[in-house]
């Protein structure tokens, strides 16, 4: 498994740049991955990982630099241009058509056509078979690839690699969803691959996978490179370092109450996203909920807010047992829930910033069910002063005001019905480095005010920065809880990924065994 | 905000109000008659029992969805009244009427608010069932008030200082729906589904309740419609409503009411079915034959249907 990474560089990244609207996915990013190397890419969420892949895989087209391969420039006008040139993507969510065969999944978009366009039947099946063979793979390339596991579905998608003769196949959080078995399989297919002279770039979490099958380490954050390192000389712990690095108290602000009493409590809270959730969060404490997406944090939410449905659990409200809420239920016991996605679930953008304002309260602004302006245009004022929200008036439309004065419109309406909880998801997702800060004072002084207050993010500066305690969810369970001086991103890192290597779900089963006593460890209280 | 995009913005706020004065000015200079405050009224008081319906129909078109069962609901009505008319009497009559039409609105709001199903397939649907039903009520014959005296002429032909009844009651209705959409916690509720369902629900808001009260609306709204045309035909044929689910829907969007719903107003209504009306009479005058109009409707739906769309991504062409 020796590299020889520096004598022939199959793909040479130079000073590649990626801006989305508001943020920098990818600034001037340089590295090289030799042939037959397996090359690693780690990084926190939103370090800029997915963004390279696309990248190199020409789904998305660099706004800087270049891309070297095979000793000449490239770019890729769309992910078959890559393919046909040899770089191939296996997605972390499979893009595989599940009513089409396997042959023609491996073939897609480059299906074997006679002379009038009349597909090739028997060398599409015939080339597909040789592409799995010579994986090791005895997939029939006639099946329905929606009747195949999704280990046998990546399988597919690799053989890609093989079909198209692939130099450089990139694989993106490869065995999110295998079981252990599987997973073995993958790790031998792959080095089938390198042992072909194949370059393979592989992005994941999982520390133990990286160090087991990778040659080199690349890290980046926030969307920076930080560094290559040769596998066999460093160690998990250099690595996470480079990964974090940064001074976490410089910005961030923690409440300085302390706890009050029990706000509320759920215990073995299930549904389909999540089972057995207990916790519990007091007045003018600050609860984190970490996780990576996916891990069932915003359903959590969105249950104890009463928008989804529960199947079993208990839910203690001051201490008082209290049926599950509805929404409506919800926000009169005085639960807001500031959602994730600010556009699609916070605001109506059609509406201007008082009737966005009080929408969640409408009674409390009418008379017989007929409104009364004056007092909307009361509480409108009071939250836009507050909040130093800048429009232009009270009919400005919330569609024309920037991010931020969006945000603080989403704020004013879940802080106007004066909660006892608030629930705030991903509060600064794609808001500036100064915009986020104020966000963290603010929910400090909320806390200070005597709220309890939750907060998620998959951030992990964020959620050590403002947050008393840290429940740390991974596949629809909560696997860790820390406080204290246990509160480190190792400790986090650990949680997350030693629930995910500890099991490996089957696919499709919605029981799921219970939480491993190795992943709870820290201080419980 | 790029300049073809200012254009368009430009041209769905005032397009169709130009186009509108220039063929008022277009017609005017053709046919004497046009700009007297007799054809005015004419064409207000014909356009009463479409503007009736549309007034329902605002509501459903705010919350961003679609009502073309009230035609034939229109039809079922109008011959339901005129037939119990003689049976039990203007009062029951009216009576009957105007709670049928709360229930079968209520019946689309049900399939479409509660079940969730597509408010197109569900009113389309509803369409070829009420043709149906108003023929087996009906048996095919035509229907007519046997008592020509009977007060209930008064909604369709009465005046009051020689002003049509008919307009009256569709004024004061609109006075009515304007309020409730303006003024109430449900009209602000009508807005916030249209505008975005999502984020109403994660307001507490059951928008269940408003999309179905929408709909009821939509129903009260059309046997309110089919009053006033029971009375002023004094009687009814089993396609009487035929096509107003279409000229309906192009007054709406005409006064500018999104079909993606979260904006409009009734007043805007008002003035989209009253332009329609215009336009209608305007090509009459003209010479041209009724079936003009339905040319028209195609025009009008499509031209509101694609500056919307051009609005909203930008430019006008995919």
């Amino acid at each position: 498994m020796t590299a020889r990474p520096q004598d022939a560089p199959v793909l040479e990244i130079r000073g590649i740049c990626k801006t989305f609207p508001g943020v920098r996915a990818l600034d001037e990013v340089s590295f090289n991955v030799g042939k037959g190397e397996v090359h690693a890419i780690v990084g926190e969420n939103g370090a800029g990982k997915s963004t390279l892949m696309k990248v190199l895989a020409g789904l998305h087209a660099p706004d800087g630099g270049k891309l070297v391969y095979n000793g000449q420039e490239q770019s890729f006008t769309s992910p078959l241009d890559a393919r046909l040139k040899g770089i191939l993507l296996v997605h972390q969510e499979l893009s595989l058509s599940p009513e089409l065969s396997v042959a023609e999944n491996i073939y897609l978009g480059a299906w074997p056509t006679n002379r009038v366009g009349v597909l090739r039947k028997k060398k599409l099946h015939e080339d597909a078979r040789a592409a799995l063979q010579a994986l090791g793979s005895d997939i029939n390339p006639m099946t329905r690839v929606g009747e195949l596991s999704i280990a046998r579905q990546q399988m597919v998608e690799i053989a890609r690699a093989q079909a198209f003769n692939a130099n450089v196949v990139i694989f993106d959080e490869p065995t999110a969803s295998l079981a252990d078995t599987e997973k073995a399989q993958l790790f031998k297919t792959i080095l089938e691959l390198k042992e072909r002279g194949r370059s393979i770039l592989y992005i994941s979490h999982k520390m133990d996978e990286i160090f087991a099958i990778t040659d080199r380490i690349t890290v980046l954050r926030d969307g920076k490179y930080q560094g290559t390192e040769t596998t066999a000389e460093t160690d998990i712990d250099k690595i996470t370092r480079m990964m974090i690095g940064r001074d976490l108290d410089a910005y961030f602000h923690r409440a300085k109450s302390a706890p009050g009493a029990e706000v509320l409590r759920v215990e073995k809270m299930c549904s389909s996203d999540f089972s057995d959730v207990s916790l519990s969060v007091h007045a003018g404490e600050v609860l984190g909920l970490y996780g990576l997406i996916g891990a069932g944090r915003s359903e959590v939410a969105e249950s104890l807010f009463g928008m989804r449905q529960i199947r079993s659990g208990t839910l203690y409200w001051h201490g008082e047992e209290t049926p599950f809420p509805k929404p409506r239920q919800a926000i009169e016991m005085g639960i807001s829930l500031v959602p994730e996605s600010r556009k699609e679930q916070g605001l109506v953008l059609g509406m201007n910033g008082r009737e966005n304002t009080t929408l969640p309260h409408l009674s409390a602004y009418a008379q017989a069910g007929v409104m009364v302006h004056s007092r909307e245009m009361q509480t409108y004022r009071e939250y836009v002063d507050l909040l130093d929200i800048r429009t232009s008036g009270p009919d400005q439309l919330v569609a024309t005001l920037s991010g931020g004065n969006q945000q603080k419109f989403v704020l004013a309406k879940w802080l106007c019905g004066h909660p006892k909880l608030i629930i705030l998801d991903e509060p600064t997702r794609g808001i500036d480095i100064g915009s986020k800060s104020a966000i963290h004072k603010f929910i400090a002084g909320l806390a200070e005010q005597g709220l309890a207050v939750i907060v998620i993010s998959s951030e992990m500066p964020e959620i050590l920065g403002v947050s008393h305690r840290v429940a740390v969810m991974s596949e629809g369970k909560i696997v860790a809880e820390f406080t204290g001086a246990d509160q480190t991103e190792e400790n986090l890192i650990a949680a997350v990924s030693e629930r995910r290597n500890v099991e490996a779900p089957e696919e499709g089963s919605a029981e799921r065994p219970p939480v491993d006593a190795r992943a709870v460890m820290g201080g419980q209280g | 905000m790029d300049r073809s995009s200012a254009v368009i913005a430009l041209v769905r706020r005032h397009g169709l109000i130009v186009a509108f004065l220039i063929f008022i000015v277009l017609v005017s200079a053709n046919s004497p008659t046009f700009l007297t405050v007799g054809n005015f009224l004419d064409v207000i008081r014909q356009t009463s029992i479409t503007g009736m319906i549309a007034l329902g129909v605002t509501f459903v078109v705010i919350t961003g969805r679609f009502d073309l069962s009230v035609g034939s609901m229109l039809t079922l009505l109008t011959v339901v009244v005129v037939d119990q008319h003689n049976a039990v009497g203007p009062g029951l009559a009216l009576l009957f009427v105007l709670v049928g039409g709360m229930v079968l609105g209520a019946v689309n709001g049900l399939l479409i608010g509660f079940i969730g199903l597509n408010a197109l397939i569900v009113t389309l649907a509803m369409l070829s069932f009420l043709q149906g039903l108003t023929l087996l009520y009906s048996g095919g014959a035509n229907v007519n008030i046997a008592d020509a005296q009977s007060w209930f002429a008064l909604f369709g032909r009465g005046t009051v200082y020689n002003i049509p009844v008919p307009v009256l009651i569709f004024l004061a209705s609109a006075a009515a729906a304007s309020f409730l959409l303006r003024k109430t916690i449900f009209g602000r509720t009508v807005y916030a589904v249209g505008g975005n369902e999502v984020a109403t629900r994660f307001s507490g808001i059951n928008s269940r309740w408003t999309i179905f009260l929408a709909y009821v609306l939509s129903g009260l709204a059309t046997a309110g419609a089919a009053i006033i045309m029971g009375s002023r035909v004094m009687g009814a044929q089993n396609t009487i409503g035929q096509g107003y689910e279409l000229t309906v829907l192009a007054g709406v969007v005409l006064g500018g009411t999104s079909l993606i719903g979260g904006s409009g107003s009734i007043w805007r209504t008002v003035l989209g079915i009253i332009m329609l009306g215009f336009i209608q009479n305007g090509l009459l005058l003209l010479g041209y034959p009724y079936y003009v109009q339905w040319l028209v409707t195609w025009f009008v739906i499509i031209a509101a249907v694609w500056i919307d769309l051009g609005a909203k991504r930008g430019r006008l062409f995919a």
